[in-house]
């Protein structure tokens, strides 16, 4: 089937399969490998990009699904060369170690800030329920998201 | 001076790319031509294979081959830990199985197809007919004569028997004179290492250079190329192992497993390149797990507290088959580190290595060591509550006193350096303690259980030197290298054997080379995780990588810095004894103002117009470094809890952690690992387990069952360090990569037991998830509890 | 991770979509995915056809008819969560749709596919019985309305017949009426251990209404006539809560499911529990 789909601002057009999830199109059809895959049940949360400005798990979407949508990957997220303030935030408050889970965390996090730009430590902790990491603890990402939301 | 980049909290050079979704992790490459395999594996534990049938799954489309483990030419994936003294067996693990499985994700065969989707359509379609064996997942329960037998030339499932004394007669005598003796039966269960990446490889054979490149998620490249080698016959001088972007390993991307010999030898056969990668539930049947104790110790005390034995016998599960460092981990990491920080006169410790039908099980974060500090924990705490101590004087009364220099535990290790009184001191030092056992007391009166767990930790990583390598049965060295060069412009490039994949040694080691240097630390790259690019070394694990590999590149610097020193001499026309060296710059005693920076020296040096006698051109130095001796990190971890009886749920209110990893290059990533390694730890307490059924199904087989710590689970960790240098080290420092996994999970438990002493419990079996504990309420009010 | 193939359908209609459910046995409606799509990841789900209804307009949105609240199948549960109107009417909707899953799920995921899966440690489901919820169906030949009582039929399994597609969720709206939703959510997957939604009408401390409806610890979402028949006509007082949490446990029990996770003991007896605190919280 024939999809339509911009992604970080660019309108692509392939045929794909119906089965395609969502995360495979834009990691092997498009090459914008920064969205990892880190489970196959859709809770770890490290596919996480934004679809028509929400976030998402796209192992939970068919590529078929996004059809017509807008997509922001973590490769659309900075703008003009200059870091989203949760990136930022990440680098500035060691937010990251393997980076494996970063990519979704932060589009998860940048999501959450919109509709909670001034969150309590609880509300973060609880906003990220739909992301694991295994190497930081989450503090530092705690940390994190409460810096950007003082920059944002 | 400039303001001294060691020690200094700077932001990671590794972020960037990994923020911005521009980093590599193996399956991101892409090759022209790349096929796609997936292992077809068994879905029982124990069977034997009558047939299998891959007619269909050849037909299917885009398959290119289909491979049983009858076409393979590969050799069995070895063992690299041979524990010497241990009559240690070792059964041969084929790539894939052709007679036998033995667990449930045991390879039987393998597709190759031209799309990841088409490979698992025709993986669905093979057909393997099994013959259902009994099987057996208990470590205990397999030593047991009439238990389902793994391997025909294994007795009893026993692949090795090891002890370490400190001699048994003056154990056995403590124990007998003993005024009190505490015993446990723990159960270290099980644990999925779950590093967020899964493993992945990508093969590319070069059939004209007859080369081999193989992109892995390893901690250890050299590792892996020595082991590839002797699996697939490819000379070490052909094979080229890459490990790109690594996404957490926490051990499991230790071993060389059949997954990446299939691949190579699929990519050799086929001659294109050859990309698997395997999903989480695959990671959960066939990555190494961890941990998998059940263990018997026992504890001896005078009345007044005072430790006189620990004993322990541990029954460890290896799984199916015995992993590349398996034989290790229980006895070597483990049964040597029975003492803790703590002075005991006699000790014992003895493992039975057990085969059972599960997932082989490795080094996993602490690797032995979080298992020998929870039973020393745990029984000094158990050991207060019978002699009604408080059991913080109890662990005062028997710490190792201060030491700066070597300090010879009962066992036979030589701690290098420590201060746990002051550790212990600081710790109580941001936490009222005395309040919080009166705010304990006062909250009982309401029926509010709170409860507090501290631990006085010692333990033992940086794993080296290589004389106690060979001595221990580790089948390699345990030494690391580095070469450090200056270009002509006066950028340093520094290589290293080691090959970091999370915890920032980018960075860290910038700092080491800028401070040794004296160079600006952005005019510094540190380049890792190539075998034809990097020089040799052992790899990451074991909190070795800045212990070991970070006093390489101190060595190779100071090496760098003296051919510096005696260049900046030369052209200064001084001797070089009357040049001082300040901030980069070399002085003529006595002149300041005549001086030659290092990027100078490192020039002249290089462009080698005008060179002292006898100097080589180029400023490049490298260096092997093989340390004397462990370091052993220490530090106290304070837990409090809140335990809510009519749910059983376990609300950790406070976490303070103390730890001694000596002087810290960058603080901020030493946090970062502490903060890692207490959740991994606390997910052990709280949340983690792998749970199978007795006929060997993994039931906790995905995410949706195996319970993942997760942000909100947790309060903000209080961190404070000491900083105690090792004596051995060239900067004095120690590993801090595993202290958080090692320290918290004994703190977190004994927090929780303490919260339940009116109730009179004394032990529950871990994860203390809520229907465990309110179970445990539940039988103690039965019984009479409160 | 790698779905079986299958094909793919998007009417722009329900009456378009109906006509393709009605000529492919094997056709699925997919409206979020995200029950569905995960169990294809796993080939546990292996539909020879989706059929896309999740950008119907018709099936969306949240409005007020009357006295009755009404929510389209199709719309997210973070609009639900969001609802002005949820969260005056049915407090207790909103929070259920807040806690479930994680906010990736609640974006994309609908309120009428999580019923329509009626997976039993759903959180929706226990939340539109208690209400005294009517589900709308639509079949090619028409409209029904199934009150929630008669919808839940077992695990998995509700009323809706082949050919027919969840049309819109309808709660009554009673002036001044409390709620709330409370649940013991499992450490892996979120998905509630018990959860226990509670209506109620409450005036000077008395009780002259109470439905009680429970989830996750029974293989479909159950009222509680025991519980309802405590708290009705009490003062909501301790004794009251007490003997309403003692009937709610005896009636799971018997019929509560066990887990690698929680024995049914352990159920029954969270049962009563996470009762009181739904009753307090809704007091709240």
């Amino acid at each position: 089937m024939k999809v339509t789909v911009t992604v970080n601002g660019t309108r692509y057009e392939r045929e794909v399969e119906s089965r395609m999830l969502l995360v495979h199109f834009l990691r092997e059809e498009l090459g914008l490998t920064g969205t990892n895959i880190g489970c196959d049940t859709s809770q770890c949360g490290a596919c996480t990009v934004h679809m028509d400005g929400k976030s998402v798990k796209s192992c939970a979407v068919l590529a078929v699904q996004a059809d017509g949508r807008e997509v922001t990957t973590i490769e659309g997220l900075a703008q003009d060369g200059t870091l989203h303030p949760l990136q930022a935030a990440f680098w500035e408050k060691h937010g990251l170690q393997c980076g494996y889970c970063t990519p979704g965390m932060i589009m998860a996090g940048s999501a959450f800030l919109r509709d909670h730009p001034h969150p309590t430590d609880e509300e973060i902790r609880h906003g990220l329920e739909g992301n694991i990491c295994r190497c930081t603890g989450y503090q530092n990402i705690v940390a994190a998201m409460k810096s950007a939301a003082e920059n944002m | 001076m400039a303001t001294r980049i060691f020690g200094s909290g700077i932001k990671r050079r590794e972020d960037p790319r990994l923020i911005t979704g521009k980093a590599r992790y193996t399956d991101d490459f892409q090759m022209a031509g790349m096929v796609h395999m997936v292992v077809v594996r068994s879905p029982h534990a124990h069977a034997r294979i009558t047939s299998i049938d891959t007619s269909a799954a050849r037909g299917a489309p885009g398959v290119v081959a289909v491979f049983t483990g009858h076409d393979l030419k590969l050799g069995a994936i070895p063992c690299a830990w041979l524990v010497p003294g241990s009559d240690l067996k070792v059964p041969a693990h084929p790539a894939l199985a052709t007679e036998t499985v033995r667990y449930v994700g045991d390879g039987v065969a393998m597709i190759i197809a031209t799309d990841r989707y088409l490979a698992q359509d025709a993986a669905d379609l093979v057909q393997v007919t099994y013959e259902v064996l009994p099987a057996v997942v208990n470590p205990e329960t397999s030593t047991k004569e009439g238990s389902p037998q793994l391997f025909p030339e294994i007795a009893n499932n026993v692949a090795f028997h090891w002890v370490a004394s400190s001699g048994d007669d003056g154990v056995n005598q403590a124990f007998a004179e003993a005024e009190v003796v505490v015993k446990e039966r723990i159960v270290q269960q099980r644990l999925l290492p779950t590093a967020m990446e899964p493993r992945a490889v990508l093969a590319q054979w070069d059939k004209y250079a007859e080369e081999l490149t193989v992109y892995s998620t390893t901690q250890n490249p050299h590792i892996a190329r020595f082991i590839l080698s002797g699996v697939t016959g490819v000379p070490e001088h052909k094979l080229r192992v890459i490990a790109p972007e690594v996404g957490g390993g926490f051990g499991s991307k230790i071993p060389v497993y059949a997954d990446e010999a299939l691949a190579a030898w699929a990519s050799m056969k086929l001659g294109v390149p050859v990309k698997w990668a395997e999903t989480r539930s695959e990671n959960y049947q066939v990555t190494i797990h961890g941990r998998d104790h059940v263990e018997y110790v026992e504890m001896a005390a005078t009345k007044e507290g005072k430790v006189t034995a620990i004993r322990g016998t541990v029954y460890a599960g290896l799984g199916a088959y015995i992993s590349t460092a398996a034989p290790g981990v229980p006895t070597i990491l483990h049964g040597l580190m029975y003492s803790g920080a703590y002075a005991i006169p006699h000790i014992r410790a003895e493992t039975f290595g057990v085969l059972t039908n599960t997932t082989p099980v490795d080094a996993y974060r602490g690797a032995g060591r979080p298992e020998a500090t929870f039973l020393v924990e745990r029984l000094m705490d158990r050991l207060a509550h019978t002699l009604n101590m408080d059991p913080v004087a109890l662990r005062r009364k028997n710490l190792i006193p201060p030491f700066e220099n070597g300090y010879t535990v009962a066992i036979g290790l030589t701690y290098d350096s420590g201060n746990y009184e002051a550790a212990l001191a600081k710790a109580l030092g941001m936490f009222d303690y005395e309040g919080f056992r009166r705010e304990q007391a006062a909250a009982r009166q309401q029926g509010r259980y709170l409860g507090i767990g501290v631990t006085t930790y010692s333990e033992c990583c940086g794993l080296g030197p290589s004389q106690v390598a060979g001595a221990v049965g580790f089948q390699g060295g345990l030494w690391e290298s580095a070469i450090v060069r200056f270009s002509p412009a006066g950028k340093v490039q520094a290589l290293i054997g080691a090959s970091p994949h999370g915890q920032g040694e980018e960075t860290t080691f910038a700092q080491i080379i800028a401070d040794e240097l004296g160079v600006p630390v952005d005019d510094v790259e540190i380049a890792h995780g190539d075998t034809n690019r990097s020089p040799m070394g052992w790899g990451s694990y074991g909190s070795r990588t800045t212990p070991v590999g970070g006093a390489a590149l101190v060595t190779a610097a100071r090496k760098i810095k003296e051919k510096a020193r005696a260049m900046a001499a030369h052209l200064l026309e001084a001797a070089t004894e009357d040049i001082e060296y300040g901030d980069g710059k070399f002085f003529v005693r006595g002149a300041p103002d005549r001086f030659k920076s290092i990027q100078e020296a490192a020039l002249m040096a290089t462009l080698a117009w005008n060179l002292p006698a006898g100097m080589e051109p180029g400023m490049e130095a490298s260096a092997f470094y093989d340390p004397p001796n462990f370091v052993y990190p220490f530090g106290t971890h304070i837990a409090v809890v809140e335990v809510n009886p009519a749910t059983g749920q376990v609300d950790l209110q406070r976490y303070i952690a103390v730890d001694d990893c000596g002087p810290q290059i960058n603080p901020m990533i030493v946090e970062g690992q502490i903060h890692g390694g207490l959740v991994q730890g606390i997910g052990q307490v709280l949340c983690e387990g792998v749970v199978y059924d007795d006929q060997g199904q993994l039931l906790t087989g995905t995410m949706m069952d195996y319970a993942m710590p997760r942000a909100d689970m947790f309060p903000t960790f209080e961190i404070e360090s000491t900083v105690t240098p090792s004596p051995h080290h060239p900067i004095g420092v120690k590993g801090v990569g595993e202290t958080g996994a090692i320290a918290s999970t004994p703190t977190v438990y004994n927090a929780v037991i303490d919260a339940l002493q009116p109730f009179g419990i004394e032990q529950m079996e871990m994860p203390l998830t809520a229907p465990r504990v309110w179970k445990a309420i539940q039988d103690a009010r039965a019984k009479g509890g409160q | 991770m790698r779905p079986a193939q299958t094909t793919y359908q998007r009417p722009t209609s329900v009456a378009e979509a109906l006509q393709i459910l009605a000529a492919h046995e094997g056709a699925k409606l997919l409206a979020g995915g995200h029950s569905l799509i995960p169990a294809m990841n796993q080939r546990l789900a292996t539909p020879e056809l989706l059929v896309d209804i999740g950008r119907l307009d018709e099936l969306k949105g949240i409005s007020v008819s009357g006295n009755t609240l009404v929510i389209g199948a199709a719309t997210p549960h973070a609009q639900v969560t969001a609802s002005p109107n949820v969260r005056a009417h049915a407090r207790a909707l909103a929070q259920a749709c807040g806690m479930l899953a994680d906010p990736q799920v609640r974006n994309w995921g609908t309120i009428g596919g999580n019923i329509a899966h009626a997976d039993p440690a759903s959180d929706p489901p226990t939340v539109v019985l208690a209400a005294g919820g009517k589900l709308r169906l639509q079949s090619a030949t028409g409209q029904r309305v199934v009150d929630a009582n008669d919808f839940f039929l077992d695990l998995f399994t509700t009323a809706l017949q082949p050919g027919e597609i969840l049309r819109s969720i309808e709660l009554p709206i009673v002036v001044d009426r409390r709620s709330a939703y409370v649940k013991m959510p499992h450490p892996a997957s979120r998905y509630a251990v018990v959860g226990v939604a509670v209506f109620l009408d409450v005036a000077n401390g008395y009780c002259s209404h109470a439905s009680v409806a429970i989830g996750g610890a029974v293989p479909k979402a159950t009222r509680s006539p025991g519980a309802e028949r405590a708290l009705q006509g009490s003062h909501l007082d301790d004794a009251a809560l007490a003997a309403a949490a003692a009937a709610i446990s005896a009636e799971v029990s018997g019929m509560a499911m066990s887990d690698l996770y929680a024995s049914a003991e352990y159920r029954t007896a969270m049962a009563g529990v996470i009762l009181q605190q739904a009753v307090r919280a809704a007091l709240a």
